[in-house]
């Protein structure tokens, strides 16, 4: 359990940051429901929630989702329904429950860069950036290899519209509880991008499949599918109390399959 | 601190530390429905809601809640009496302990299918809605049956 000797609920993101920035000690607090789980001890514990931070809006070239946007927002959103095959919709509805999504945050579960994250696979294969409030806007796969010890705030999530179809794909050991292995496909005419997660380490791009992917004949799907399976050998797994490493690759290839007949079938 | 809440339509004055849950806050206060299950996020036990969002108390801070409405079992008791009936009828609550918690979403989840046009939910979308809420006695067989008879009322 967290504990923090003051909490502050500054009204715009300025104030935050100053109050974030007068001690190092002090953090933003999102959802909580990870957070709580840790012993962090705060001075100050700084929370967005009337920063104006909950929001899905569309631009002409963009889907922006604010960082206190809770994974229910996220679920339930037409636009997000809309663009790229309704992923980054789907891939938050197996977690916990709904009064879970409705207090889990965008901003939170990004900036924790958790190994178990549905919601960083989906959008790390997806043109994401993070927008933070001094930092400004950073491709997320920049972000994922950031410190977590770096000061600033998310503001925002954007992912560029690029005409991506994308596939999200997830095995569990029971519905609602934490993915074995989850990986997504996106698909523009010209590219493709193959993520994995859970793996159990943070979520990763799978640099070589996604190049064969992009260079290959979608006609044959067969071998395209074949070949993409030894590909994916490239990703490393490790073994937890879920699954072992060995188990992990096997399903990461069958959601590898299926991902590809998704993004075909499109 | 000093924290301002509407809790069940009345206007309270509810004292809490810095990183103290709105559940515990809830229960010191009097509001005994809410009970502590697994503390971590999974059960759905505390489940209230904050401005008619059912949220897991556990891990809502009671200072997010300053200046904001909040509603327990205590707040919507001719809902719970209808709703219990049911759950009497179809044997489907023994321990009654994750019952509260329990209700509070159901009751949530007709209102949001109700808004959205949606009187007859599939058994697969009131699981769905229901995946948080944790029953250890029951099976869910007979729950499900009486939240069944529950949303295709016309109470409301």
């Amino acid at each position: 359990m967290f504990t923090a000797k003051e909490y502050a609920i500054p009204a715009n993101i300025d104030e935050a940051y100053k109050t974030l920035m007068a001690r190092n000690t002090n953090y933003i607090v999102g959802g909580c429901a990870w957070l709580r789980m840790g012993n962090r001890r705060m001075t100050t514990a700084v929370d967005l929630s009337a920063c104006g931070l909950d929001f899905i809006n569309e631009t002409e070239d963009a889907v922006e989702i604010g960082a206190m946007t809770s994974y229910r927002t996220v679920e339930t959103s037409p636009i997000l329904k809309k663009y790229f095959g309704g992923s980054v919709a789907r891939c938050v509805e197996p977690i916990i429950g709904t009064q879970f999504r409705n207090t889990v945050t965008v901003g939170g579960s990004v900036f924790g860069r958790y190994g178990f994250s549905d919601f960083l696979t989906t959008l790390l294969a997806l043109d994401t950036y993070v927008v933070l409030y001094k930092a400004g806007e950073i491709p997320l796969i920049q972000f994922m290899d950031m410190s977590y010890r770096s000061k600033d705030i998310i503001v925002k999530i954007v992912i560029k519209k690029n005409g991506a179809k994308e596939s999200y794909q997830h095995f569990r050991n029971s519905q609602s509880d934490f993915p074995v292995v989850n990986l997504a496909l996106s698909k523009t005419s010209d590219h493709c991008v193959v993520t994995v997660g859970a793996r159990s380490a943070k979520a990763m791009i799978a640099q070589k499949t996604s190049e064969y992917l992009s260079q290959a004949d979608w006609s044959d799907i067969d071998t395209v599918i074949k070949n993409a399976q030894q590909l994916i050998e490239e990703v490393p797994f490790t073994s937890n109390m879920r699954a072992s490493a060995d188990y992990r690759r096997h399903i990461c290839k069958i959601l590898l399959k299926r991902a590809i007949r998704e993004v075909a079938e499109c | 601190m000093l924290i301002h809440v509407i809790i069940n339509g009345e206007k309270k004055k509810l004292h809490c530390q810095p990183d103290d849950m709105l559940l515990y806050v809830l229960r010191d206060a009097g509001y005994k429905s809410v009970k502590c299950g697994c503390d971590t996020t999974n059960c759905g036990l505390c489940t209230v809601w904050l401005d008619d969002v059912p949220v897991l108390s556990c891990s809502v801070p009671a200072a997010r809640c300053n200046n904001r409405s909040v509603t327990t079992l205590e707040g919507v008791q001719d809902e719970v009496d209808i709703i219990g009936r049911f759950l009497v009828e179809e044997g489907g609550e023994q321990c009654g302990f994750c019952s509260p918690g329990l209700i509070m979403n159901v009751i949530a989840m007709k209102k949001e299918f109700r808004a959205n046009g949606n009187l007859h939910p599939t058994d697969d979308e009131i699981k769905h809605f229901l995946a948080g809420n944790l029953c250890r006695c029951t099976g869910y067989m007979s729950q499900m049956r009486a939240i069944r008879k529950y949303v295709e009322t016309e109470v409301n």
